[in-house]
């Protein structure tokens, strides 16, 4: 990782290679390390070390880009050619909001140096004491740990200079059964929080329930998500329309149901950049300050997120959400989601179905329409049938094809307590409870 | 040849390093404006080990001779690390010592095209796009990538490659009141991609076939939708047929998820070992193969990333699966030997087992005849979206347009198609595979498996083909 002062010297020279010029550069380094583990052994493990610079580069209202790994002399002076040809030969936008002006940045606490300094023997161990409980009950471990650290610098041309260091952590694994399996996974940038015995006896656990699964029937049922299916809910939600230019273009959920009530009371969804319960990241890929933002409130749909792109167009000050320049075509998005917990542990959700099903897990998620976020999926590592307040029997797994936005309103309960799950894509933190839903479609199942 | 020395005096009994250089232009038009005209580049070193039989890898972005030390001695001690909770013995096999050089094969050097014609093309199939009112979003994009790869093994191989690809496409997004449609071309999510140069971007004539994209866009907002749950008769086109390669051929005969492997994350395979020669996968019209040698494809190169020479193999035969996607230590584990499957998709990642060009033989049919043979069914084309189990068992596809088959002849436009089955029954229903003549090398560059993440390009030849009995119409 690039320690700030050093971070500010590369970033300084590539500005200055850029003189007269609106530039803006982007600095990202780490260090990731990962333990993966299947069949109880350890079958792969990993580290590696890298540092990413990125050029936005402006002649008036052109601009181009480029990105380079190397940050000696010739490969900054080559990254500056790059991105000024590449401005050079792209034709002025008129949409060009400009570079944000210097602003405050709130500090948040992100790092914890155990975690940047956690060895590959630690992981082993962790991973181990995991395998060995799977063996003693004749099960098949599988998963990955992850640690790392790194730091974001994003430096302009008009005297923005920001940064930001975190470390993460990642555990999840997956136990099988001969028929059955079972999963579990947590995350924070302090690895000691994360419960690795734990996870392991959960997965464990929800495997030899599992045993000799039933198939049934698809259709509409009552649902017990597990936070995990809660996460893939809200990303979702979050990647198919909580951004504002998913909205300019038409194919946002949110298109005409701003300030209207179109989910449960229950339902709250909030992104705060700065909430250290989450992923925290006080600023964007601009170098903006992130603003907390309310996305739906007691179920009422309040507005998107905003880079200044999106921004601009509609009137609107950035929110601090704009995304990495790879990822800047997809607009803007939340990256550190949270829904507002409620008053029921999952056991009181069970105790008060009739007949349900419980859900551990999502599979392979898919958009198979955009306005209501139409999602076709798999269940996954844990399906249970609900009877007269118990967990009755295990099920196979089915599919499902559900408009999300209906599935939020179809909100019965919300779980007490909420869990942090970070996601593949740039590092986006959800919190999220567990959900009773009515009226859930599943539309087939497993042979 | 420093790493592979370093390791050996720290106790690894194989080791292998690749030093790559990634270099990637894109641009992308949004609506007449240019959104994005990146240059990126990537180099660094990974270093591969085994010690006393258990696996260690470290990478990084430093050349250097003190960067390639530490990432050794790092890898090295990793590999203890692994050897904690390990079990059997890793076994390679027969050692790969192969040598020498690949270069893709290319007319024109996407790197050497000017900026400013790379744009004009684009700006061009924009505007066609714009004449079509009603159009919302316009998109038109082109990608190229050059790769350089050095790679050594302690067995004695040691290769360098140059891998060009190019890529390019085209998307129109209609809305009218609650629904939104979108067409792609050539190839749905953003672009086709090949192993070649600019002149397979000029071959796709992106402008000449913008206007009609735009309008189907905006037809299909008024078109009726697909039938609701009924069982039918369902031809695929080429581009969603070979998606439907990939996800539920390619994926399940990759060994590394069969041996458990993948369990945690991309998932498992219902083609187990004991299926191999024995499982009637398809049809006897279905013949798969999997090769890294067709021209074009994204899985075609000079070996692959444990030093394996390409080379071309079946994993379907006459309907019989008889093959599987390996590596070394998998092929091995099976009494097999490696048909060079193993990519990484960087200097940063290891190896791990990839589709290469996995691809159904073309048939007999022409396209026309199959449609004329056709009494009553639906023609799909255009993947809109893709979910499949976690064995590659039960499956959903939605595609971007749909037409009515009646009485042999296609009739009306038809929105919102999808399709739903199970793996071998749905492979074992299909009675037709069109021809050579419209048989077309697809990609997909955007295949991701493994953890950390990894990012593949694979290939996909597939022509039209017709499938009974299957289940359409699945939306809410």
């Amino acid at each position: 990782m690039i320690e700030e002062k050093e971070a500010r010297k590369i970033c300084e020279g590539v500005l200055a290679r850029c003189k007269g010029n609106q530039a803006e550069v982007t600095l990202q380094s780490g260090e990731e390390s990962l333990t993966r583990f299947a069949n109880n052994i350890i079958h792969q493990n990993v580290a590696e070390s890298d540092a990413q610079v990125t050029l936005r580069f402006f002649i008036d209202q052109q601009s181009g880009t480029a990105s380079t790994n190397r940050t000696d002399k010739p490969g900054l002076d080559q990254l500056v050619e790059r991105a000024r040809n590449n401005a050079k030969t792209s034709p002025p936008d008129p949409n060009y909001p400009g570079l944000p002006e210097p602003a405050k940045y709130q500090r948040v606490a992100a790092w914890d140096s155990s975690t940047a300094g956690y060895s590959a023997e630690k992981r082993a161990r962790a991973v181990g004491a995991v395998c060995q409980m799977a063996v003693e009950q004749g099960l098949n471990a599988s998963g990955a740990f992850t640690t790392g650290s790194g730091a974001l610098v994003v430096a302009n041309s008009q005297g923005v200079f920001a940064y930001h260091s975190q470390t993460s952590a990642d555990f999840q694994t997956v136990v099988m059964g001969e028929d059955s399996s079972g999963r579990a996974q947590a995350s924070s940038w302090n690895a000691d929080e994360l419960d690795i015995e734990a996870l392991g006896r959960e997965a464990i656990d929800t495997t030899l329930k599992g045993r000799n699964p039933r198939k049934i029937e698809p259709g509409e049922y009552t649902v017990i998500f597990e936070h995990y299916v809660t996460e893939d809910l809200l990303s979702s939600l979050n990647f198919y329309g909580m951004g504002a230019q998913s909205l300019q273009e038409g194919r946002s959920w949110m298109v005409e149901r701003i300030g209207k009530q179109v989910m449960s009371p229950s339902i709250s969804i909030w992104d705060d950049g700065l909430d250290i319960k989450g992923a925290p990241l006080p600023f964007d890929y601009e170098g903006v300050p992130k603003q907390r933002v309310d996305i739906v409130k007691q179920g009422v749909v309040m507005g998107p997120v905003y880079d200044r792109y999106s921004g601009a167009k509609m009137g609107k000050p950035s929110t601090g959400h704009a995304t990495p320049i790879s990822f800047r075509g997809f607009g803007p998005i939340a990256m550190n989601l949270f829904m507002a917990t409620g008053e029921m542990t999952v056991q009181d959700m069970i105790a008060s179905t009739k007949r349900g099903l419980y859900i551990n897990r999502f599979w392979y998620t898919r958009l198979v329409h955009p306005r209501d976020c139409v999602i076709t999926g798999m269940t996954r590592d844990g399906v249970f049938m609900i009877e007269d307040g118990e967990v009755s029997f295990p099920v196979k797994n089915l599919r499902y094809t559900m408009p999300y936005v209906q599935a939020l309103a179809n909100v019965e309960a919300v779980g007490k307590s909420s869990h942090l799950l970070i996601g593949e894509f740039g590092g986006t933190g959800t919190r999220v409870p567990a959900l009773k839903i009515n009226a859930f479609n599943f539309t087939g199942s497993t042979v | 040849m420093h790493a592979l020395e370093t390791a050996h005096s720290l106790g690894a009994q194989y080791a292998d390093v690749r030093v790559v250089n990634h270099r990637e232009e894109s641009i992308s038009v949004k609506d007449g404006i240019v959104e994005a005209l990146d240059s990126s580049e990537t180099e660094g070193v990974g270093v591969r080990v085994l010690v006393n039989g258990a696996w260690g890898f470290a990478s990084s972005r430093e050349l250097t001779n003190q960067a390639v030390d530490h990432i050794t001695d790092q890898a090295v001690e990793i590999a203890h690390a692994s050897g904690i909770v390990s079990g059997e013995k890793v076994d390679l096999g027969p050692k790969v010592t192969s040598q020498g050089t690949y270069h893709t094969p290319v007319e024109i050097d996407p790197f050497n095209v000017p900026l400013e014609d790379k744009l004009a093309l684009l700006l061009k199939a924009d505007a066609e796009m714009g004449t079509e009112k009603g159009v919302r979003t316009r998109r038109a994009n082109a990608t190229s990538l050059k790769e350089h790869k050095y790679f050594a093994n302690s067995d004695g191989a040691f290769t360098e490659q140059t891998i060009i690809e190019t890529g390019g496409g085209i998307g129109a997004t209609a809305v009218g009141g609650s629904e939104i449609q979108a067409r792609s071309y050539p190839n749905a999510f953003g672009r086709q991609q090949v192993t070649g140069g600019w002149e397979a971007m000029l071959s796709w004539d992106l402008p000449g076939n913008a206007q009609r994209i735009a309008s189907e866009a905006v037809a299909l907002l008024t078109a009726d939708p697909c039938p609701s749950n009924i069982t039918t008769s369902l031809i695929l086109g080429g581009s969603q047929l070979a998606l439907q390669v990939h996800e539920s051929c390619g994926h399940p005969t990759e060994l590394d998820r069969v041996y458990g492997s993948e369990a945690a994350y991309a998932g498992t395979s219902f083609l187990t070992t004991e299926k191999l020669d024995k499982f009637n996968y398809g049809s006897p019209a279905v013949n798969l193969t999997a090769d890294s040698i067709r021209p074009l494809g994204l899985g075609t190169f000079g070996w692959d990333d444990e030093g394996v020479p390409a080379q071309s193999a079946p994993l379907v035969k006459d309907g019989l699966f008889v093959g599987y996607l390996m590596s070394r230590e998998t092929a091995s584990k099976l009494g097999r030997y490696s048909n060079g499957c193993m990519r990484a998709s960087g200097w940063n990642r290891i190896p791990i087992i990839r589709m290469v060009n996995v691809s159904l033989e073309p048939g007999t049919w022409k396209f026309d005849d199959l449609i004329a043979d056709t009494d009553d069914g639906i023609y799909m084309e255009s993947n809109r979206s893709w979910s499949i189990d976690d064995k590659r068992y039960n499956f959903q596809f939605g595609t971007e347009i749909g037409y009515e088959i009646k009485n042999g002849k296609m009739g009306r436009l038809l929105r919102n198609c999808t399709y739903t089955g199970i793996t071998p029954e749905f492979w074992n229903s299909c009675d037709a595979v069109c021809n050579a003549d419209s048989w077309v090398m697809w990609g997909t560059p955007n295949c991701g498996k493994g953890q950390p993440a990894q990012i593949a390009h694979t290939g996909h030849g597939a022509a039209p083909a017709r499938f009974r009995n299957v289940k359409v119409g699945v939306l809410k």
